[in-house]
């Protein structure tokens, strides 16, 4: 009964994947700069040291009688300590002729006076980074030029990087899981209004049409004032029409009583034994007519006051009890009995009046299905649930109509005979599902329809 | 008159090169299946207890004890790095340089103190100062020498007594002579003067720490310079001809050091030898057991196992370093 419509995605859904896979992109990219810039940074720390190294050696070197005399410092190689022990290499070339060191070290070829180059290559199986610098010595009748490189493995710059990549991975990773905490209770704080505004709808009565006053957001406004329209229209339209059907039942009573009341005297002066007769049907007729105008008017009466219950504690057995009083006349008009069986006082929270009207329309439609010489069973039960069952040997309900016979105006195949609106159990189930329970048809195995009231 | 000695010590030396040993000696019970091979510079006599208390718990092992010079020992290993599986040398130098320059096969899993090994390839397990050991005989009636000065001081005041009786390495050959005489030269310039009284007293110059001692005990030399503490005071028989001293101001310490050839034969059995000579001479009680001095834990050596023991080693530094040597020692 209730369609929901077509559903396309989520807003929580896409709110969440848009926020986690932007946090993502970003935490990737920090760990992408981050880690390249302390690449970068250690890298310069490295070189520093090498070209220092560098620096060292070439300012130690001297021309003594055309040789070249190089009484590089202690620190040279200290200075290239690590605390991963790395290797390190070096060579020493005048002129593109190998002097000491490591032969097989590649020799980059710096230019004079620009400072050190570095670079990287594998020597001896380890990647290396390479500083070199040359220095132009000038003795006697000689011009040479003397080239340094000096070489160290990577090591230690390794792992100064992966203990930097394992950090910034796992900044990055916090970072990440702090958008998705964060995601999660955005979209939350995001949708709230909306469930919000969704449970107040949902828990309103039946026929609550009044607007939505509590404050929204000035993005759901538009939606929350189109809703109040909407409702507000409704709710116009189906007063107007109870108003309308209460007043056509009011105007049509009146008129009918009278001609009822012209009728009956009528049907005194009549001999004629078949004008009688149609007197008699008239009069039935016009019955049967105020009889539905006055379920109308009852109906329309319920369906106001369903709005707003005036809920009291009763005694359903003191109530039941009353209603089997004031029916017992009319149940010997038809030579049926009614039997209660009510154990001790059963206390519910209900509205009198609407409790008793459902009560005596159910009775009411016993006793008129009811066979003559037959008897009415009415219990009252308290557990599981307070629960009224009123029985009678009639012919029970059709199965097949069971569903739709508390449906506004239907009427059972099998009642054409008996006078009736077909009103009876739409106000009798409508008045239950006001109080929170409901009603239930069936046909008792022995026959006869059973009709069970519970709260 | 030094070039005679020099000449008459290398008769006497046995050519290495020709893979006849100073010392060999093969370690065995006569079951073993592997044989390590261990090239040292140290005196067998040293390493005999440590070699025996390994193979007591490896039975299975036999170990061939190889004993030559440091210098000798470096370039025969740099030649055949395959044929050995253990090295073991007190030229710190060499030794790095050798690690340094991949012939060592890294253990990544032997505990020993950071400063005492480098790269988990070269692991030093001894601390050893070089001493000054004198003849007491040639030192009756003077003032015994308390450090450098106080030789150089003695020496000059008495240039007849000490004339061709100083002993000292000849640095061109011992690589550990010429690693005491680079970082004495390093740490003070009272080295220079040192050797220019030992190169005016016509001071004799020895490839081995041994000869040395031989003849300072025999009494052909009064001062030997720069040798090994531990050596001389191995030589317990002579205890009362020679006293130990260990210049006061600055003395040189050097640590022996071992590396597993990254070629070796037998890694596992070589890695455990290792840890055996980590294990017992970083503990100083069970060091105390065996004639090789323990690893000094309380003190941070002076010089450290870095790339800087690299420096001396350079071909050019070497060429000034032994030309200004020469100049003062040979008069």
């Amino acid at each position: 009964m209730i369609e929901v419509g077509q559903i396309s995605g989520s807003l929580r859904k896409r709110l969440i994947i848009t926020l986690i896979g932007g946090g993502a992109v970003l935490a990737v990219l920090i760990y992408l700069i981050v880690r390249t810039y302390a690449t970068q940074i250690a890298q310069q720390g490295q070189d520093s040291i090498l070209g220092a190294s560098v620096t060292s050696i070439l300012d130690a070197a001297n021309l003594r009688k055309g040789d070249i005399e190089i009484d590089f410092p202690y620190a040279s190689f200290s200075m290239l300590k690590t605390a991963s022990d790395d290797r390190i290499f070096y060579a020493i070339y005048q002129d593109d002729k190998f002097l000491s060191g490591y032969e097989r070290l590649a020799k980059m070829n710096p230019k004079t006076g620009t400072g050190s180059t570095f670079g990287n290559t594998i020597f001896k199986g380890a990647n290396v980074r390479l500083a070199s610098a040359s220095r132009t010595l000038v003795g006697e009748g000689l011009r040479t030029e003397l080239s340094i490189t000096v070489a160290q493995t990577r090591d230690s710059l390794n792992g100064t990087l992966n203990r930097i990549g394992q950090n910034v991975a796992l900044f990055g990773a916090g970072f990440f899981l702090l958008v998705i905490i964060l995601a999660f209770w955005a979209t939350s704080a995001a949708i709230a209004p909306l469930a919000r505004l969704t449970s107040s709808i949902t828990r309103r009565g039946p026929h609550d049409l009044s607007p939505v006053i509590s404050p929204v957001p000035r993005e759901m406004a538009p939606l929350v004032f189109s809703l109040n329209k909407l409702m507000g229209r409704l709710d116009q339209s189906l007063t107007r029409s109870e108003d309308f059907i209460a007043e056509a039942a009011h105007r049509v009573r009146t008129p009918l009583a009278t001609v009822r009341s012209y009728a009956e005297a009528m049907l005194q002066r009549v001999e004629k034994e078949e004008n009688r007769r149609a007197m008699r049907s008239m009069i039935r007729a016009v019955d049967e007519s105020s009889r539905a105008a006055g379920q109308l008017l009852d109906h329309a009466m319920i369906t106001f006051r369903v709005d707003n219950l005036d809920r009291r504690t009763v005694n359903l057995s003191e109530l039941v009890t009353d209603l089997v009083i004031r029916l017992t006349p009319i149940a010997e008009m038809r030579d049926v009995q009614i039997k209660l069986e009510a154990g001790e006082a059963i206390q519910v929270s209900a509205d009198v009046i609407l409790i008793q009207n459902a009560i005596r329309n159910l009775i009411d439609n016993a006793l008129k299905y009811a066979p003559q010489e037959s008897v009415v069973d009415i219990v009252i039960v308290a557990n599981p649930r307070p629960e009224i069952s009123i029985k009678d040997e009639g012919t029970g309900f059709p199965n097949e109509e069971m569903h739709i016979l508390a449906n506004r105006f239907e009427r059972g195949s099998n009642s054409e005979s008996i006078t009736g609106s077909g009103l009876g159990l739409t106000i009798a189930q409508d008045v239950a599902e006001a109080h929170g329970g409901r009603l239930s048809l069936s046909n008792q195995v022995k026959g006869g329809a059973c009709v069970t009231f519970s709260f | 008159m030094r070039y005679i000695f020099i000449l008459i010590f290398s008769l006497f030396s046995p050519p290495v090169l020709g893979q006849g040993w100073e010392d060999q000696r093969l370690f065995s019970n006569g079951t073993s299946s592997q044989t390590l091979r261990i090239l040292s510079n140290t005196d067998t006599r040293f390493f005999a207890p440590i070699i025996e208390s390994f193979l007591a718990t490896q039975p299975s092992l036999s170990i061939d004890y190889l004993v030559t010079g440091s210098a000798d020992l470096y370039d025969i290993f740099r030649t055949s790095p395959a044929e050995f599986d253990v090295v073991i040398s007190s030229a710190m130098d060499l030794q790095f340089k050798l690690a340094n320059d991949g012939y060592a096969l890294p253990l990544n899993d032997i505990v020993h103190p950071n400063w005492a090994q480098w790269r988990k390839s070269l692991f030093a397990f001894s601390t050893e100062p070089a001493a000054i050991v004198i003849n007491r005989n040639a030192f009756k009636g003077i003032l015994t020498p308390k450090s450098r000065q106080d030789l150089i001081e003695a020496l000059r005041a008495r240039p007849e007594t000490f004339k061709d009786k100083i002993g000292t390495y000849d640095v061109r050959q011992s690589g550990l002579g010429y690693f005491f005489a680079t970082q004495d030269a390093r740490s003070s310039e009272t080295y220079w003067r040192l050797t220019e009284v030992f190169g005016s007293l016509n001071a004799r110059l020895y490839c081995c720490s041994g000869d040395m001692i031989d003849d300072l005990i025999s009494g052909r030399i009064a001062v030997a310079y720069n040798v090994l503490g531990s050596y001389a005071l191995g030589r317990t028989d002579a205890q009362s001809e020679i006293k130990v001293i260990l210049p006061s101001n600055f003395p040189t310490t050097m640590m022996r050091s071992a590396l597993v050839s990254r070629e070796t034969r037998f890694p596992t059995a070589a890695r455990a030898f290792i840890q055996h000579i980590t294990d017992i001479q970083a503990d100083g009680e069970k060091a105390a057991a065996f004639p090789l001095p323990p690893l000094d834990q309380t003190a941070k050596p002076l010089i450290s196992l870095g790339p800087e023991l690299m420096t001396y080693l350079d071909i050019l530094k070497r060429r000034t370093f032994i030309q200004e040597w020469e100049s003062a020692i040979i008069q």
